[in-house]
């Protein structure tokens, strides 16, 4: 059995722990990531998806 | 109070605990029957007697072949739940019928479907190691004292283990290393992946292993709410090569964790633990101290679950919580809960 094994083809939120940092990165399904020092703001952008789901990641390049 | 997930599988007890007596279990608040038929066949029935209410899981309530008989007037049942036989009469009343749920036994597991409907093709989620040759188990069960919410935040969040179970299974690394959580909301789980590349040894793992000096440990979490919880612990020693492209993995030690998490009223939660693991298999000695140690970590868990539900119960409504990074897989939970519960 494998350990931790994800289907990639189904919709899934994730939210990456950024190394280094104290920051959180959600990224959505739809391709749209922000980032986040708190989770519960995080969740519900995240989770509110598709609503505002369209803008550019803060603080990206 | 977490909002109860109805129309779903739930562990009631191990197969194990169901047999020939009678056994008393409250899920969601409904009281219900667990028994074994002549044949071997579970059988879940409202443990509520149709006539004045007596509890057919307490004695005198026996059963009659494969038949309950309620231990204050004798009103009898079939597995099906309809009554068969009332007293001093020959008409038997129409509504006398106990509610009959369904049943599956899988992966050591009873489980009883709570909800309005049938299940139809749903079947429980799987605990294969449970039930595997391949595998050596320790298990038990627990009750606690608390609202099942806060045992779901308990598991989600493995950062506990470096302050509240040190010197068992937590060790400085667990804290302090970043989580990735991931969320199907379709399918109903929560990952949430911790991997320590260099991480000091707890005595769970060095006296179960023989592994002296420091490891690698994976810590993979799936929660498939709202009852089953499983852990996929790997540890190996710093340096070993990881897992092969076919999932082989034979330098690591692999220990599966289970939990199932059952509601039985808003206060009051059956923590069914188990770990299994992939080496030591005929190890006496290993299947001893893993199940005292497993056992002393939960009653940790226990112990501060009973004394946060207590502190909560004091407060006023609307009080204040704070989260933070590590709350991330447990704050996912606790969303997907309240929708599925809607
Ligand atoms: S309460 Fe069961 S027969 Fe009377
Ligand atoms: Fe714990
Ligand atoms: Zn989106």
């Amino acid at each position: 059995m494998k350990a931790g094994t994800v289907d990639p083809d189904t919709a899934l939120h994730r939210v990456h722990w950024m190394p280094g940092t104290d920051r959180l990165l959600a990224v959505c399904h739809c391709g749209a990531e922000r980032a986040f020092e708190d989770p519960v703001p995080l969740w519900d952008w995240l989770l509110g998806h598709p609503e505002d789901h369209d803008r550019p990641a803060e603080g990206a390049p | 109070m977490t909002a109860f997930v109805r129309n779903q599988w739930y562990v009631a007890a191990y197969a194990r605990e169901v047999g020939r007596e009678p056994l008393g279990r409250t899920l969601l608040d409904e009281p219900i029957l667990l028994y074994r038929t002549e044949d071997g066949r579970p059988v879940a029935l409202s443990d509520r007697c149709v006539h004045r209410r007596y509890p057919l899981s307490q004695a005198p309530s026996r059963l009659v072949g494969d038949r309950i008989q309620c231990g204050y007037h004798g009103f009898t049942y079939g597995t099906d739940g309809a009554c068969t036989y009332v007293p001093g009469q020959q008409r038997i009343p129409r509504t006398a019928r106990l509610t009959a749920y369904p049943v599956v036994e899988q992966d050591s597991f009873v489980w009883v479907w709570i909800g309005d409907g049938e299940p139809g093709d749903l079947l429980p989620p799987r605990a294969p190691w449970l039930d595997s040759p391949e595998y050596t188990v320790v298990s038990g069960m627990e009750p606690i004292d608390c609202d099942y919410g806060l045992l779901v935040d308990n598991l989600l969040d493995l950062s506990h283990e470096t302050y509240l179970h040190g010197g068992y299974i937590g060790t400085p690394e667990v804290a302090e290393t970043p989580i990735t959580t991931t969320v199907d909301e379709e399918a109903g789980v929560v990952y949430v992946s911790r991997h320590m590349d260099d991480a000091e040894c707890p005595p769970f793992y060095a006296n179960s292993t023989g592994i002296q000096g420091r490891i690698t440990r994976w810590q993979d979490i799936e929660y498939h709410a709202p009852c089953l919880y499983l852990l996929h612990s790997r540890v190996a020693p710093v340096g070993s090569p990881p897992p092969n492209a076919d999932g082989t993995d034979p330098q690591a030690f692999h220990v599966e964790v289970v939990y199932a998490i059952t509601p039985s009223t808003g206060k009051h939660t059956y923590d069914f633990w188990a770990v299994a693991r992939d080496f030591a298999l005929d190890d006496q000695e290993v299947t001893e101290f893993l199940h005292k140690n497993n056992h002393t970590v939960v009653m940790q868990d226990v112990d501060a679950l009973n004394v946060l539900q207590k502190a909560l119960d004091t407060e006023k409504p609307g009080y204040q919580e704070l989260s933070i990074n590590i709350d991330t897989g447990g704050l996912a939970a606790r969303r997907l809960l309240a929708r599925m519960a809607q």
